[in-house]
């Protein structure tokens, strides 16, 4: 009954992402249902200490891998390289690939893409029926480990988080597979760096350090975003990351999963 | 440097692709038809999302394409800065000839679709005395805003008050929807942007 209910918001997203696995010709992605819930946000947009509703959602279990993202430009030529827009991707998108439509040995299908562009990981989360996820659905999810759906508040996991971003460099891409957390999300943590939706949204300012806004005309509204939790690095390292970035830049170190909604907006 | 209009006659012979005449898209101010080549790779064009305007009109994101447009976004429950974008564009437009005035178009595209409804931006049109030839405020999806706002290079935060953080930026486009210049300076009108305005609103006007 209440399955049933839940069809027609989803049918839409369901047909799109089968036809996404078909023109790809390959497997349509794994995805696993996120139940709604609230999160205290590392960031605060305002209202600090607010806990931010999340909608339930659904995700990839793994980050696009190079060979999905090979199958997309194949089936989207206008996202390959050397085709592709300068508005949407630099010179950097995608050029760790030895040609336009090949990405090396069978290993490198399965690790995950980087080098792509805000744009067009935005357009290849479309056509799989999604999008990029949000900075909140993404913490959300990247709060996990193991077994505790929130486990940011043990040093050990901030340990482990922090030691794996340390550690990633462009050389050493591992193939995609580490432990499920609690959602049964797989790499979330320590094999690239990913998208999100609203990256574009992070206002820090050159002087959010000091609480004080510099340049208050900048921003409408509030100042920029204030940092809740300035012992959590590895959230630190994110924001400075994705707030440096324009929607066309690529790095070697950057991908993205993407996200699905569903029909349920109860919580 | 060269001028936009022999860069596009470059551009057009150089690459012999579709020409096509850009329909006026309800304006006299379109009446005499451009004839244009492809899109440049790095035109803020690129992307195919549509606005809709105050006037309820729907348009692609380069219905404007021929002529410069200072371009910005902004949303209509905004106390401060942005009737502040208003009359900073109104005081750029001020240093200009009429002449270089003519053909500018102003784009200000909405941050809040969910709330800046055609019938809110018709009411903010007319409250601030617009002047519809030229200027449009305009709305689209949440997901095109998103991408506007990145080719734009504007960053934006929806607060829990309803209220937005965003960066302020009035971007000038050429006539191909390449970005001329940006200015982020609110009040009194930059000079340098200016002087960009006009010499891309004289190019575009030979």
């Amino acid at each position: 009954m209440e399955r049933a209910a839940l069809w027609p918001p989803r049918a839409r997203a369901l047909v799109a992402a089968l036809l996404a696995a078909l023109a790809g010709n390959g497997t349509a992605a794994e995805y696993v249902q996120v139940p709604a819930g609230t999160l205290t946000s590392a960031i605060a947009p305002d209202a600090i200490g607010t806990p931010v509703p999340i909608d339930a959602f659904s995700i990839r279990v793994t980050p696009v891998t190079k060979g999905e993202f090979r199958r997309f430009v194949e089936a989207r030529p206008e996202w390959q390289r050397g085709r592709v827009p300068q508005t949407f991707a630099d010179r950097r998108y995608l050029l760790d690939w030895p040609s336009a439509n090949a990405v090396g040995d069978a290993h490198a299908e399965d690790e995950p893409v980087v080098n792509v562009s805000w744009f067009a990981a935005e357009a290849y989360c479309e056509a799989e029926g999604g999008r990029l996820p949000t900075w909140h659905e993404w913490e959300y999810v990247a709060a996990a480990d193991a077994t505790r759906r929130d486990a940011r508040d043990d040093p050990a996991f901030r340990a482990r988080i922090l030691a794996r971003y340390a550690s990633a460099t462009p050389a050493d891409l591992p193939a995609i597979r580490a432990a499920a957390n609690a959602y049964g999300v797989r790499d979330i943590h320590g094999a690239v760096w990913e998208w999100v939706d609203d990256f574009n949204a992070l206002l820090v300012d050159g002087d959010s350090r000091s609480g004080e806004d510099a340049d208050k005309l900048r921003f409408c509204g509030a100042g920029a975003i204030n940092l809740q939790d300035r012992e959590n690095y590895a959230v630190l390292m994110r924001i400075a990351l994705l707030s440096s970035l324009n929607g066309s830049d690529s790095t070697t170190s950057l991908g993205f999963r993407c996200v699905r909604p569903v029909g349920d907006k109860t919580r | 440097m060269m001028t936009f209009v022999s860069a596009l006659r470059v551009v057009a012979a150089r690459m012999a692709v579709t020409i096509f005449v850009v329909a006026a898209p309800g304006s006299a101010a379109f009446a005499a038809p451009a004839v244009l080549a492809a899109l440049p790779g790095d035109s803020v064009y690129q992307l195919p999302i549509t606005l809709t305007g105050q006037d309820g009109r729907s348009a692609r994101l380069d219905g404007r394409r021929g002529a410069p447009v200072l371009m910005s976004m902004f949303y209509t429950s905004c106390k401060f800065v942005c009737p502040m974008l208003i009359e900073t564009i109104r005081d750029v437009e001020a240093k200009l000839s009429v002449e270089e005035r003519a053909n500018l178009g102003v784009v200000l595209v909405s941050i809040d679709p969910e709330h800046d409804t055609v019938q809110v931006l018709k009411r903010v049109a007319d409250e601030r005395g617009i002047d519809a030839a030229r200027w449009t405020l305009a709305r689209t999806d949440a997901a095109s805003v998103r991408k506007l706002a990145a080719v734009l290079g504007i960053q934006y935060r929806a607060l829990v008050d309803g209220e937005f953080n965003h960066t302020t930026a009035v971007v000038l486009l050429d006539g191909d929807g390449r970005i001329a210049a940006r200015t982020t300076r609110l009040g009194s009108a930059d000079a340098a942007f200016v002087k960009r305005v006009r010499s891309v609103a004289l190019a575009a006007s030979r």
